[in-house]
């Protein structure tokens, strides 16, 4: 158990700038890797924790090369290993699963040949035996039907499938170690929970190592026997995986699981000052330094070094530990939020409203209707009070993006109504709608690198609504604009730059300026902080919410993190298959009793606490599409009561907590099913 | 005043983004190869009729088919006159009616691609398929018809190049455009209310702008060699006006034993060939770096 089969010494991997300078990535990194254990590896984007993992299997990014130190395998450094020698080993020794199998498996084979093409080249196997050992893989990852798996293509599959797929031919080498960079990242909670389960499984079934690296704590603490924390380009903590989760003891560690939204806590997880500074950019001292509250004179001057901690095998990269080591408990405490009042007026109203992707025939096209029967989003009904954030929660494919595009104007409804202000019926056509009710709602996207526009500075994209809505120039423009970058806590400086000069934070913020910058009533936030890191997304959560307070806008709030929706939404309607399941206050909906799907849901996400472990009750199925009658969630139900669920819609019930249920399952008899 | 500051600032900003984009395109050989060869014909095309020797248009038997020599570097013509004049005037009309219907070229082109590629439905149908209509008429016969009605005048053939060059333009400013108008930056501005112009102008435009330019400046160096064989077909500009297509096209006949009057002339359009398809790559290459691969550093 404590042989270590993979080293890596004094590692230093960096780049030359375009001024000729040598800018490291990775600086003196040192770690060893046992056989059987599995080591996350965490950081936030640009820690340098891929490069790591990377260079674990002898593989270095092109532009970048190893400025000093070597990477043992089994007593041979990979670094300085031929092609040809990498060869032998990767596959066979080490193996490695991709982030994304669905663009990693070949499109136009099929999965069984191409875990044979892996079989061919790593194992000395004939073709008969080859073939028992695919379906034997296909079991072993929990591949449903493994006989006709095996002739299916990759398109056929699903992402948690493929991803599955691509563990299967990761273990057809036999390697001694396993590398998984970010594998269930872009996958569904339900999905990522069964995927990591499995891992979990492997791990222990067939002795491998495994080098999980993520930026989620939350899987980190599902798999993890030991964990190594990475920040700019260094590992600042490293130990054993609860010693870490439970009692960090350097800082950062402590601000990033602070800054994580959790689901035993309401209110909005504390966020982290400041950005991780860019690799060329760190001076001497801590490169912590900016954002830290313990730091000292001593922190500025002075890098410190990897400390080992005998008592709680630990290696701490921090002069003042010791100040974190009895504050521990504070770990669960989080920002309250100031709850709007309910009495308030209702300012959007959604009613029996339904959207439809299909494509109209001709003649419907001649008499302008959709005759869809079963549309993407079926009889939405809810009521939006002034200044509450109300969530839309549920896994891909639910339809709450399709919703808030509808809100927007930017797809037509097929039946039903969108009502602002008084009952007054929005178009369902943007051309038509008056500008007012343009500028009233407005929208913030997941991904400030599509939002904004990248040939426009900070000025030209804050004055483009400022200009259409409120027709101002010159120095009131001006004036405007330097106001909403303060409100959105950036200076007057950015008013110049592009947004490829910004962090993901800095460029979510803008976008967060721009929306306000219309005046609007009700701002439409999809999925806004699921591109950014943890300690940035609690901050955008945080100014987001301060913004509200100050302004009295509402908030309609897109996502699939429920940890997240709990830390900001009033309210909250869960979706399934482009029907509502449940909607309720925030507090109760994460309580029971509460609809099959949310208990389904609730029970896939992943605390970074390796006491919390998720809880499968339901099967990943992805359903293509919504079943045609009865409850949108029969295909996956694990408390399925028969027939009526497939025949007929579900009542609405509402449970004493104020929350309604869609489900033909008695409410009182739900509750007594799920405690 | 303050907002005076503001513009000035923007538009030094702007002229230095320009020098850095020449000062990037010739830190790499070929693009200083080929803006050198560019900037060498311009110049000349600008100052020749200021140092050219001879009259480019004086018809002498006294020195017809004379070697080169001192007097004559490029040697003359079956007409006695000055090979060299004539190939440093040669490139005037050549630069001047290409140069002027690539702009027209990207200007319809472009602008018809991204209206195309932002609209889509039926307008985007029917527009495509009238394009890829006149792509397939190859564009000599239609130029043969176009000038033999209208004339060989510069002011014809500026805009009927310019025309057959920017059907191409209109796929890749269209294509170009289809890629943008995916990103959220447009929806944003959509939801927002905007009219198709302005974001058109505001959206569009600035980030399709690099891929059209590059398109330009490559259909430039096809226009002049298109413009060339008109030229050469006896279809460009009439004579005695100096010009390559036409100089290669009179002295073919006697290649064997006066190659020096067909020599200088193919010299002087392949060069310059060369040069701007070079400074195209380069200019490509340059604002490609600019723009997506400059590492944060």
């Amino acid at each position: 158990m404590n042989e270590i089969i993979e080293s890596v010494k004094n590692l230093s991997i960096g780049f030359n700038s375009q001024k000729g300078k040598q800018i490291s990535i990775l600086r003196n990194v040192s770690t060893n890797i046992k056989k059987g254990e599995t080591v996350g590896i965490v950081g936030e984007s640009g820690s340098g924790k891929s490069t790591l993992a990377l260079a674990m299997m002898g593989y270095i990014k092109q532009g970048l090369f190893p400025l000093k130190g070597e990477c043992l395998f089994k007593s041979e450094d990979l670094l300085k290993m031929s092609s040809r020698q990498l060869e032998k080993i990767r596959g066979r020794k080490i193996a490695m699963i991709p982030q994304n199998a669905g663009q990693a498996l070949t499109p136009n084979l099929k999965i069984g040949y191409q875990i044979d093409e892996a079989l061919k080249l790593h194992t000395d196997l004939n073709k008969t035996e080859r073939d028992k050992k695919i379906s034997e893989l296909l079991n072993k990852v929990r591949l449903p039907s493994p006989e006709t798996m095996a002739f299916r293509y990759p398109h056929e599959l699903s992402g948690g499938q493929q991803q599955r797929v691509a563990v299967a031919m990761a273990l057809a080498g036999k390697p001694d170690l396993l590398l998984l960079d970010e594998p269930t990242t872009g996958l569904d909670v339900t999905t990522q929970a069964h995927v990591l389960e499995l891992l979990r499984f492997i791990a222990k079934d067939t002795g491998t190592s495994m080098i999980y690296v993520s930026h989620d704590l939350g899987a980190i603490a599902q798999v993890s026997d030991r964990i190594v924390v990475m920040y700019a380009g260094e590992i600042v903590l490293e130990g054993p995986a609860r010693k870490i989760l439970k009692e960090p003891i350097h800082p950062y560690t402590y601000g990033l699981l602070k800054s994580i939204p959790k689901l035993s806590l309401a209110g909005l997880p504390a966020s982290m000052p400041g950005s991780q500074p860019q690799p060329g950019s760190i001076n001497e001292g801590c490169s912590f330094y900016d954002r830290c509250n313990l730091a000292n004179d001593n922190c500025k001057k002075n890098s410190p070094d990897l400390e080992h901690i005998k008592e709680l095998d630990t290696n701490v990269r921090c002069f003042n530990y010791k100040e974190l080591l009895n504050q521990n408990n504070n770990l669960q405490t989080s920002i309250t939020k100031k709850s709007n009042n309910s009495e308030a007026n209702e300012v959007l109203k959604l009613k029996d409203v339904s959207i439809s992707y299909a494509k109209q025939k001709f003649f419907d096209q001649l008499l302008n209707k959709i005759s869809d029967q079963n549309p993407t989003v079926k009889d939405i009904n809810i009521d939006i009070k002034k200044g509450e954030t109300i969530a839309l929660v549920g896994e891909s494919g639910s339809g709450k993006s399709t919703i808030l595009k509808s809100i927007a104007g930017l797809l037509k409804t097929k039946d039903g109504q969108i009502k602002f202000e008084k009952d007054r019926i929005l178009s369902s056509d943007l051309k038509k709608r008056n500008p007012n009710d343009l500028r009233a709602i407005q929208l913030i996207f997941q991904n400030p690198d599509e939002s904004l526009n990248p040939n426009h500075t900070v000025e030209q994209i804050l004055s483009q609504p400022l200009k259409l809505y409120f027709n101002l120039s010159g120095d009131e423009l001006k004036k405007n604009i330097i106001d909403l970058l303060k409100k959105v806590r950036l200076g007057e400086f950015y008013m110049s730059r592009y947004p490829r000069q910004l962090s993901g934070g800095e460029k979510q913020r803008v976008a967060v300026a721009r929306a306000f910058a219309a005046k609007p009533d009700i701002i439409l936030c999809d999925e806004v902080t699921s591109a950014l890191d943890v300690s940035v997304q609690a901050a955008v959560l945080n100014l987001l919410q301060q913004l509200k307070e100050d302004l009295g806008t509402t908030y309609v709030f897109v996502s699939h993190d429920l940890a997240v929706v709990r830390a900001i939404s009033d309210r909250v309607a869960v979706l399934y298959q482009g029907r509502l399941c449940e909607i309720g206050p925030s507090q109760n909906v994460y309580k029971f009793p509460s609809h099959p799907y949310t208990e389904v849901l609730l029970g896939a996400v992943l605390e970074p606490d390796p006491d919390i472990k998720p809880k499968l009750v339901a099967e990943d199925i992805v359903e293509e599409k919504p079943p045609e009658k009865g409850c949108s969630f029969q295909g996956r139900c694990p408390r399925k009561i028969g027939d009526i669920c497939n025949s007929e819609v579900p009542p609405w019930q509402i449970g004493e907590n104020g929350n309604a249920i869609r489900c033909h399952i008695n409410i009182e008899e739900l509750a007594s099913l799920q405690q | 005043m303050e907002s005076n500051l503001i513009t000035e600032d923007k538009q030094k900003n702007k002229l230095e983004k320009a020098f850095e984009i020449l000062k990037t395109m010739a830190s790499k050989p070929s693009g200083l190869i080929g803006l050198t060869i560019v900037l060498f014909h311009v110049v000349l095309a600008l100052i020749s009729p200021y140092i050219a020797p001879y009259d480019y248009k004086a018809i002498s038997p006294n020195t017809m088919l004379l070697a080169p020599s001192a007097e004559h570097w490029f040697g003359t013509d079956s007409l006695g006159r000055d090979v060299f004049t004539r190939t440093i005037l040669g490139g005037r009309t050549a630069l001047t009616v290409t140069f002027f219907g690539s702009l027209i070229a990207l200007l319809w082109g472009g602008l018809l691609g991204i209206f195309c590629g932002l609209v889509g439905g039926k307008i985007d149908d029917v527009v495509m398929r009238v394009v890829d209509a006149f792509l397939s008429i190859p564009w000599i016969l239609a130029m043969l018809l176009i000038v033999s009605l209208l004339g060989t005048s510069t002011e014809v053939l500026i805009p009927a190049l310019g025309f057959f060059y920017g059907k191409g333009i209109v796929r890749v400013a269209r294509a170009a455009t289809h890629d943008v108008i995916a990103k959220d930056f447009i929806v944003s501005a959509r939801a927002r209310g905007h009219s198709n112009m302005s974001i058109i102008w505001n959206e569009i435009i600035p980030n399709v702008r690099d891929a059209i330019l590059v398109e330009g400046a490559m259909r430039w160096s096809w226009m002049l060699l298109g413009f060339s064989s008109l030229s050469f077909l006896g279809f460009g500009v009439s004579p005695p006006t100096p010009d390559w297509g036409l100089m290669i096209s009179n002295a073919r006949g006697l290649m064997s034993f006066a190659y020096w009057s067909v020599i200088a002339p193919i010299v002087g359009l392949s060069s310059l060939i060369i040069g701007i398809n070079l400074t195209a790559d380069a200019f490509a290459k340059a604002l490609g770096i600019d723009r997506s691969t400059k590492a944060p550093v």
